[in-house]
């Protein structure tokens, strides 16, 4: 593993993107996430890992208030989004999520055209002035999701046609193409082969000069490969978090250690 | 022995047939069931299947053909001479079947017997008021020759009675013999159970599409019949609907359809926003506890019979209509108008727009939702973008239903705009529709022979064409706009 390197290159330490302090979040009387601290620095790629189950999902829907619309959820604690407390009264989650935008475990495609289905964020948010350049986006961020030279020929096509691998990348397409601040992706390449995953996880490393990226992995390969930060929950808890590097060379807590090593998980 | 009591005896066979057939299953294989290829129960239900199909087939069957071939004999032994002046062969027909039912009392009550029965002449004895006595009233005088084919009507109706029980019991328990032989351990009797199913199913789904084909074959017949007495011309495009009782009537269809349609839209533009956005508000917006009480009491209005929103419309909708805005306004003095069918019409079919529609919106999958909003949609933008599009198919079958129900409503038009026929663009008007005509033409007192009568089979199928285009229209359209999703 060439963790070495990666330590090496880890952060010019940038500053915090997203702050979260002491967060609890309950599904009804079931305490799913239990004070959890962790800071998102800007630009980096910060990686969360952990056996199933254990709440990493439900973290990173706090990060751009998608609990919101789950009934019966409570959401404890601060979140702040360049210093701003996200879960101000005074702060709009629809104005938030086009910040924050999100990649879901699994792929859903709108039952769209593939076009339309990367234009919806710059649609509604007005980012393109004419056509020209609504073309313009879409192209680049299928592109950016090493989708473009497959559905190039068929962009009227709908997108709930496409393969799963496909539609997992359209998905990525259509949330970069909102151009938000942080991607939140959660095991954006489970359902991918290794060449996709391969651009995929270029694609993150790209996304790293202008956002911050929060990746959701079971793959510690992948973990090592392309986060600087990685951050280890476990039964609810955040257990460890630091460098990658560290936390795959030389773990603090024995849990991480037989989580990584493969003895718990 | 009657068709019930075969039928008893025929499922005793079957269902005997059951447990004989699993018992022999077992058997078999020394009670254990792992060693047949079925589960016992399928050897039994082959068993109840063979016995029980053959012979309910062969009753039908029997049933259907018996009265026409004792009809077609019969009718033949009828003299052209004893059909009376302005009487036809069937009228004589009915009368031999009411003697021979006559003559069946009469053995019955032991007035008559057999023996005597062969022997009895017209001539000799008063056969009408003996009928009379056991409750068969004729209506003239009984014709030897007419008493002659009763007594063969009747002979040959027990004879053939007789023989389908026969035929019916030996199938029933040959089917069963036939099947209980067949019984071995690898016998496939889980895929003879299988296929019967399936041509269960395919019976049921036949039984659905003859009806309509009935339902259609049955109109156009009287309708063609219509056409020959009325020119189509004249149903189609005359402008005026004036039917006389002495003839020379005008039938045209156009002040209806008008009516029809004009009652139909209005009421379209009441319940179909309406509807919509209730369901909306229901599936998206309302809180648990507020759609658990909101959904049941919008239903409430489907459970209303239409009598009732007749009613309101008489009472209610039209005076108020009327007094506070059309004479105010000076555009009508009338209380029945399409507006108040329209409007009366249109609260009526509220649920059926808002049911649905919730129903398919609720449909939509929730990762669609979240993939919206988690692009930064607000909900408004997620229902308009994401959730219609995809309920579209939904929705539109929504609509088509209450438009059916719009142009197929009575009661309503009747009680709301009148039945007054007439072309007009004015909604405060008194205009009707075509169903409305339909029952005034068949409860007339017209003969059911003239065109004044038969003209409503010719509406009808003309209603019946209107709403399949529509349904075509509809799927072409779903078809064309649908988004598809997992
Ligand atoms: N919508 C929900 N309603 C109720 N409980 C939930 C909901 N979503 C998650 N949970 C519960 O919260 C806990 C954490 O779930 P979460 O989805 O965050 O796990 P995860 O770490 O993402 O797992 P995986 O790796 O399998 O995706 C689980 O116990 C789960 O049952
Ligand atoms: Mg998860």
């Amino acid at each position: 593993m060439n963790t070495m390197q990666k330590v090496e290159n880890a952060l010019a330490d940038s500053e915090i993107k997203i702050g979260a302090r002491g967060v609890q979040v309950y599904y009804g009387t079931n305490h799913a996430l239990k004070d959890v601290d962790v800071d998102i620095a800007d630009k980096t790629v910060t990686a969360f890992i952990g056996p199933s189950g254990c709440g990493k999902s439900t973290f990173l829907r706090c990060l751009n208030r998608m609990n919101d619309t789950i009934v019966g959820c409570r959401v404890e604690g601060q979140i702040t989004l360049d210093g701003e407390d996200i879960y101000a009264p005074t702060v709009d989650p629809v104005q938030l999520r086009a910040r924050v935008g999100m990649v879901f475990q699994k792929p859903n495609p709108f039952p769209k055209s593939i076009f339309e289905n990367v234009a919806y964020g710059p649609r509604i948010h007005g980012l393109a002035r004419g056509r020209a350049e609504l073309d313009e986006i879409v192209e680049k961020s299928l592109r950016r999701a090493a989708l473009w030279d497959e559905v190039k020929d068929r962009l009227t096509a709908p997108g709930t046609g496409l393969s799963g691998g496909q539609q997992q990348r359209l998905c990525i397409a259509r949330a970069i193409a909102t151009a938000p601040e942080v991607l939140l992706m959660d095991e954006p390449a489970s359902a991918l082969d290794p060449i996709a995953t391969a651009q995929i996880e270029e694609l993150i490393d790209e996304l790293r000069s202008a956002f911050s990226v929060v990746i959701v992995t079971h793959s510690m390969q992948q973990a090592a490969r392309v986060s600087q930060k990685t951050a280890f929950f476990h039964l609810g808890s955040l257990v460890e978090f630091g460098e990658t590097g560290q936390i795959f060379t030389n773990p603090q807590d024995p849990r991480t250690e037989s989580y990584i090593t493969g003895r718990i998980g | 022995m009657s068709v019930g009591i075969i039928t008893l005896i025929v499922l005793a066979i079957a269902v005997g047939g059951f447990f004989i057939g699993r018992a022999r299953a077992m058997s078999l294989v020394g009670g254990d069931a792992r060693k047949l290829h079925s589960l016992p129960g399928y050897y039994g239900q082959l068993v109840l299947i063979f016995a029980a199909v053959p012979a309910f087939a062969a009753l039908i069957l029997w049933l259907l053909v018996q009265p026409m071939v004792i009809e077609a004999r019969i009718g033949a032994l009828i003299a052209p001479e004893s059909i009376a002046e302005g009487s036809t062969r069937d009228l004589v027909m009915s009368d031999v079947r009411r003697i021979a039912n006559g003559i069946d009392q009469l053995v019955a009550q032991q007035v008559l017997s057999e023996a005597d029965l062969r022997t009895l002449s017209t001539e000799q004895s008063d056969l009408r008021s003996r009928m009379a006595d056991v409750g068969v009233a004729l209506g003239s005088d009984v014709v030897q020759n007419v008493f002659e084919a009763a007594k063969e009507y009747r002979r040959i109706s027990i004879f053939a009675r007789m023989a389908m029980a026969a035929v019916v019991l030996l199938l029933a328990v040959t089917g069963a013999v036939f099947a209980f032989r067949r019984i071995l351990p690898d016998f496939r009797a889980r895929n003879v159970s299988e296929a019967s199913f399936k041509v269960l199913l395919i019976a049921a789904s036949f039984v659905a599409v003859l009806t309509t084909v009935g339902i259609v074959l049955s109109l156009a017949f009287e309708t063609v019949h219509f056409f020959r007495l009325y020119p189509a011309k004249d149903f189609f495009f005359s402008l005026t609907w004036n039917p006389q009782f002495r003839g020379g009537s005008d039938l045209g269809i156009a002040p209806l359809l008008w009516g029809t349609l004009y009652v139909s839209f209005v009421a379209l533009v009441v319940s179909v926003p309406v509807g919509l956005f209730a369901a909306i508000f229901l599936a998206e917006y309302a809180s648990k506890p507020v759609r658990s009480a909101a959904k049941p009491a919008i239903e409430v209005l489907a459970g209303i019979p239409t009598i009732v929103y007749g009613l309101f419309a008489l009472v209610t909708v039209g005076p108020v209509l009327r007094d506070y805005f059309a004479a105010p306004l000076g555009i009508g003095s009338s209380s029945s108008s399409v507006m108040t069918a329209g409007l009366v019409m249109g609260i009526m079919l509220i649920p059926f727009v808002s049911s649905l529609s919730d129903d398919v919106i609720n449909a939509v999958p929730q990762s669609l939702r979240d993939g919206s909003y988690a692009l930064g949609a607000t909900r408004s933008e997620t229902v308009r973008r994401v959730i219609l599009p995809a309920a579209l198919p939904g929705i539109v079958g929504a609509i088509l239903l209450a438009t059916s129900r719009a142009i197929g409503e009575t009661m309503i038009v009747v009680m709301g705009a009148g039945a007054a026929a007439r072309l007009s663009l004015d909604p405060f008007e008194a205009m009707t529709t075509i169903t409305v005509k339909i029952v005034s033409q068949l409860t007339g007192d017209t003969e059911f022979g003239s065109p004044e009568t038969l003209v409503a089979f010719a509406l009808g199928l003309t209603l019946f064409v209107i709403t399949l285009a529509l349904n075509v229209v509809a799927l072409v359209v779903v078809r064309r706009y649908r988004e598809q999703y997992e």
